[in-house]
């Protein structure tokens, strides 16, 4: 046997302070209120640091200093904005190793996903709105758009970084400022990044950083003086904002759940699909809103595949995120796994076959093995509702009309994916999945200069490329 | 002779239908399957068996026009002990040479447990008859070669004609008797990753023992992605079959890193059954110092000079 020895990356590298306050106005203040949280590593329940916990009055004071920072960001040439914001993605980069192993510790995702996904797409991501930053005239919105003012945005914990930099990039690169609010169980890279922000001499108030839980965000959002609001999260909290925000003149783009169909047809490159298949569900722990979570596999090579898949599933592997050789992390949360948990526990009571390959769980965190569900009917909820775990669900079809039926069944619309080698299959599916992404021969590849966002209850607006700009500009 | 799956071969038209039939592969999938493997991190312990384990894999080569007899004797007094300063160092599995140098390399070699293998079959492009291939292959078969390693009819592959690619495997074999045959697909010459699936299968199925990507005349000659679609078709092979089939990148292979890359290619892909110098070989010449250089450092914790490693 060919034992790989444990390969941790240090994590000497990384300076956690004891505690954080907020960042306001380009610095470091304490919050109004007593309270504070503890943010741990979620693959050790060691406690990382304390945050504070902003209340109405802190969101107000961060709003007002977003507020006052908006005259002069926005009438600062398109080129001069781009400087701050180039040189904000070179800093990523240079501290790219420090940031990956900080968003490690603080998630729980391998370190291999942080350091070869997660940063080089935050990176890019600053990188590509710093070319649109003087370019606006030219993006197909009028001669000359104008941005909006102060936005509020409020992210997830499945990639705190990454979705820092889909918010925050494309605000600033239109001549918005920022009021941030990162996810209560991750806030540590969103703090390193205000950090950044001091590094790149960008100027108060353009970034402002509020941590909290969902009554900071409530406030943030429904703040009169916020004229947008981007949110990426669960559908439930999408809805509440929704309906908060009716009426106003606030601009709101929302990027909500999924569960994507994963479909495998008998001519597909068997090897690469199941391939995609893991990607598509365990990459991130199948912590991600486009997770290929029902997977839909043409009957005719179900059991090929699955046997394949189950082989392949057992050389996964889970442990310590910080070892370079782990594929599978941890559960970011306690509540999560109760989720994910009670989720699988209803896919066996409704008499779908659970399988799990023999995969040692580590004492200490919350962990979840890779797990898949066979024997799921479309009517099970299992192939209906979000897990947002390492969860897959297996349906079978037998022609292609069935495949995007049984497809587009669901209240999402976020991602989808197709395996064939026939390219006019391909097409042909691709125009009759309803969902915003839909991947050709391969899963969860992100890049910045491709749009994402969601049909039906996966929200509404798009991020990335240049469709990116509109949600960031009165048009 | 009969091997599992021959009744493919009844005809073109099987034969074809059979080999087409096999599921394709997308190109970006696989270069990014094998790139995300060989970014696995093997240190410490995991290293040092690696290299040991990859030094027992070598399969030390030389096929130059310049060989001589006393070139191909100093290889193989390193092939048998490649650190003479360190007897710990394991002999290698077997040295390479053209069927002219078999004799000299069988006597150099006897009671060493190193094999001798010799490439035949008009190697490296295939360009003659099958009878001056067969006769090849007997000649160095009769000096003493325990392994052959051939090269496929490139030019008959490429032009649809797998019978003919298949029928000469046969012979081939048959010309063999009891050594071992490595059928070298040149798979920089197949150029696309389905060729190098289907010319994996047409060679086992024609009773390969070893599949082995190059002949290292050919520029790209081994790859890592390349490798695993051959470890995945003899892995798809056993399951079809129940007959095992060992692999043999060759060629580019020149340092440590890029070995262990390859031994973690098989671990996770035809599995650890596969990590052994009866399943798995590296063809190369001069890894073999590159390893004995890492294998040092991680001994003492220092690098020793190029000099201090032995060029034969």
């Amino acid at each position: 046997m060919f034992e790989y020895a444990p390969a941790p990356e240090s994590r000497d590298i990384v300076d956690i302070r004891p505690s954080y306050g907020l960042f306001i106005n380009g610095e470091w203040v304490e919050p109004q209120g007593e309270d504070r949280h503890k943010t741990v590593n979620p693959a050790t329940e060691e406690v990382l640091a304390e945050v504070a916990w902003a209340g109405e009055a802190d969101v107000d004071r961060a709003v007002q200093a977003a507020a006052k920072a908006f005259p002069v960001w926005s009438a600062m040439p398109g080129a001069e904005r781009a400087k701050y914001l180039f040189r904000i993605a070179r800093l990523i980069q240079e501290r790219s190793r420090e940031l990956a192993v900080l968003e490690t510790l603080d998630n729980g995702k391998p370190i291999r996903e942080s350091r070869d996904v997660d940063l080089p797409l935050v990176a890019a991501h600053f990188f590509y709105y710093a070319g649109w930053a003087d370019k606006l005239s030219y993006a197909g919105f009028g001669p000359d758009p104008r941005p909006l003012g102060v936005a509020g945005q409020v992210i997830p914990w499945n990639f705190p970084l990454l979705m820092l930099a889909w918010k925050i990039a494309p605000a600033l690169a239109c001549g918005n400022t920022v009021v941030l609010k990162p996810a209560e169980t991750t806030p540590l890279t969103a703090l390193a990044f205000a950090d950044i922000c001091r590094q790149a001499d960008l100027p108060p108030g353009v970034v402002n950083i509020v941590t909290g839980a969902g009554e900071t965000g409530a406030a943030l959002v429904n703040h009169p003086g916020v004229d947008k609001v981007a949110f990426t999260g669960s559908t439930e909290v999408g809805r509440l904002i929704a309906r908060g925000l009716a009426g106003t003149r606030k601009k709101l783009t929302l990027e909500l759940g999924g569960k994507a169909a994963n479909i495998v047809f008998e001519d597909a490159p068997l090897d690469q699909a199941v391939e995609g298949i893991v990607n598509g569900i365990f990459f991130n722990q199948g912590h991600v809103c486009c997770a290929g979570s029902r997977l839909l596999v043409q009957e005719s090579v179900a059991a090929d595949l699955l046997e394949a898949l189950k082989r392949r599933l057992g050389t996964l592997r889970l442990g310590d995120p910080l070892d370079k050789n782990t594929d599978i992390g941890a559960i970011n949360s306690a509540e999560q796994l109760a989720k994910i948990r009670e989720l699988s526990e209803a896919g066996e009571a409704e008499g779908a076959e659970r399988w799990s390959p023999a995969c040692p769980i580590p004492d200490r965190g919350y962990w979840f093995p890779p797990t898949l569900f066979t024997g799921v009917a479309q009517s099970h909820r299992i192939a209906r509702e979000e897990i947002f775990g390492p969860v897959l669900s297996v349906l079978t079809f037998r022609t292609p009309a069935e495949a995007v039926e049984k497809a587009n069944n669901t209240p999402y619309g976020l991602s989808a994916g197709v395996w064939t080698e026939k390219g006019s299959l391909m097409l042909w599916m691709a125009s009759r999945l309803r969902a915003g992404v839909v991947w050709s021969n391969t899963f969860n590849r992100f890049d910045p200069t491709s749009p994402f966002g969601g049909y039906k209850e996966s929200g509404y607006g798009r991020e990335g490329g240049r469709h990116g700009l509109e949600g960031y500009l009165a048009v | 002779m009969t091997t599992p799956l021959a009744e493919v071969a009844s005809s073109p038209s099987t034969l074809r239908a059979f080999l087409h039939g096999l599921p394709g592969v997308d190109r970006v999938g696989a270069d990014a399957r094998a790139a995300m493997l060989g970014t696995r991190s093997i240190k410490t312990t995991a290293k040092k068996q690696a290299i040991d384990l990859a030094i027992r894999m070598v399969d030390l080569t030389t096929l130059e026009g310049a060989d001589t007899h006393g070139k191909v004797r100093a290889m193989c007094a390193k092939a048998v002990r490649p650190d003479p300063a360190d007897s710990s160092v394991p002999p290698v599995a077997a040295v390479c040479v053209y069927p002219d140098l078999v004799a000299t390399a069988v006597e150099a070699l006897t009671g060493s447990g190193v094999k001798v293998a010799s490439v035949a079959t008009s190697f490296p492009s295939g360009r003659s008859s099958l009878e001056v291939k067969v006769a090849e292959t007997r000649l160095a078969v009769a000096a003493g070669a325990a392994e052959i390693d051939m090269v496929i009819d490139r030019g008959a592959f490429l032009a649809g004609d797998y019978l003919k690619v298949y029928e000469e495997i046969v012979a081939t074999k048959e010309a063999c008797a009891d050594a071992h045959l490595k059928v070298i697909l040149e798979t920089g010459e197949l150029a696309t990753y389905d060729n190098v699936r289907r010319a994996s299968w047409l060679a086992m199925i024609a009773g390969a023992d070893f599949i082995k990507t190059s002949t290292g005349k050919v520029s790209p000659a081994a790859t890592l992605p390349v490798t695993l679609v051959m470890l995945e078709a003899v892995r798809d092979f056993l399951a079809a079959t129940g007959r095992k089939v060992g692999v043999k990148p060759a060629g580019g292979i020149r340092t440590t890193k890029d070995a262990i890359k390859y031994l973690v290619l098989v671990n996770e892909t035809a599995g650890p059954d596969w990590l052994d110098p009866d399943w798995f070989r590296l063809g190369a010449s001069s890894l073999l110092n590159d390893l004995l250089m890492q294998r040092q450092k991680m001994a003492t914790g220092r690098y020793a000079g190029p000099d201090y490693f032995t060029l034969d």
